[in-house]
């Protein structure tokens, strides 16, 4: 029931933040530029999509390090930090298309593969690396010739911006075909690689490459909303690890930075020792009880 | 079970982040955002 409803809402926003259609008509204008491009969207969302809406907010961050705004990004961070504490990963769960996407890859019927512990474990620091380094560090101190900063994220590693923006401008823009080159093959394959490990792994960008929620997962603990566990209620049989997409063990750490709030686990638990409530409101039967 | 934030400190960091937000505004950030967004970023989609 939360899993369809959940997809609804994600297919819907994804619907909404993209509904510039006249962004696809062959010829037509290219990409909207009215007032909304003045406000990010919460999720992944590359802004040279020709349907989108707002902008992206980590090419953003990137578009004020790098040279051309020259200062400190208080806007976009200010955003990023109210959205994170609203709701931290939550929106990752519930407002990101490219998450949408790479949860029905998933679905597809093949044999699915577990990342080992230790290697999973490892691997889900590299999308710090990749906020610190590719989209806050380059931008910040490389300059070209003219001065100017590199989006390093955008450019060399951000496959969203491939599938919603390169691929179809390209089609869509015959002036823009004539340009492909290495860097576009490069960032294709890439997004191939990204589409396969989606088939087999649940979500392998989000788990690892993924800056946005990386920088989401800082607010987890500190975010109005959050997971409860009702320790008096709880008999600790595991089962809402079991369910976890993203290998957390939701009754032991409900506030995990890695978990999506996607709702699983309260689906499964079957004694209803999990649900979301906002923070303050700590329910606890143990606690209730001796209280 | 740890030891959870309370919510007070969330209350206080969402006023911060959103005097910051405010702040970039009035100094032109969202305007810079929106000349970035409003064009198409060619090495955003692997073109440039």
């Amino acid at each position: 029931m939360v899993s369809r409803f959940r997809k609804i809402i994600q297919a819907g926003w994804g619907i909404l933040t993209n509904g510039y259609a006249a962004g696809f008509l062959p010829g037509g204008p290219t990409l909207y530029s009215g007032p909304l491009k003045h406000f990010c969207v919460p999720g992944m969302n590359c802004y040279s999509c020709p349907g989108a809406l707002g902008a992206c907010p980590i090419g953003a961050v990137q578009a004020i390090l790098d040279g051309r705004h020259r200062g400190f990004p208080f806007y976009v961070l200010g955003y990023l930090a109210m959205a994170g504490l609203l709701a931290g990963r939550f929106i990752c769960g519930w407002l990101c298309l490219f998450g949408l996407i790479q949860e029905l890859l998933y679905r597809i019927p093949t044999p699915k593969i577990r990342v080992p512990d230790r290697a999973d474990r490892i691997l889900r620091y590299l999308k710090y690396v990749v906020l610190a380094v590719l989209v806050i560090g380059i931008p910040l101190v490389y300059r070209t010739e003219l001065g100017l900063g590199v989006p390093a994220f955008c450019k060399y590693l951000c496959p969203v911006g491939t599938l919603e923006g390169g691929i179809p401008m390209a089609i869509l823009q015959d002036s823009l075909r004539a340009t492909l080159g290495a860097l576009f093959r490069w960032k294709v394959f890439l997004l191939i690689l990204c589409v396969l490990a989606s088939v087999f792994i649940h979500r392998p960008f989000c788990k690892y490459i993924c800056p946005l929620g990386a920088l989401y997962s800082l607010f987890q603990k500190v975010s109005l909303v959050r997971m409860n566990v009702d320790t008096g209620v709880c008999i600790d049989c595991g089962a809402c690890g079991e369910a976890c997409p993203m290998n957390v063990v939701p009754c032991r750490e409900p506030n995990s930075p890695e978990c999506i709030r996607c709702g699983e686990c309260t689906e499964v638990c079957p004694v209803k020792a999990l649900s979301f409530r906002p923070a303050g409101k700590r329910k606890n039967c143990k606690e209730e009880m001796s209280g | 079970m740890k030891k959870e934030v309370p919510a007070r400190v969330t209350v206080i960091l969402l006023a911060i982040a959103a005097g910051c937000c405010v702040f970039g505004w009035m100094n032109g950030e969202a305007h810079a955002v929106f000349v970035k967004a409003a064009s198409i970023c060619l090495e955003c989609i692997g073109l440039g």
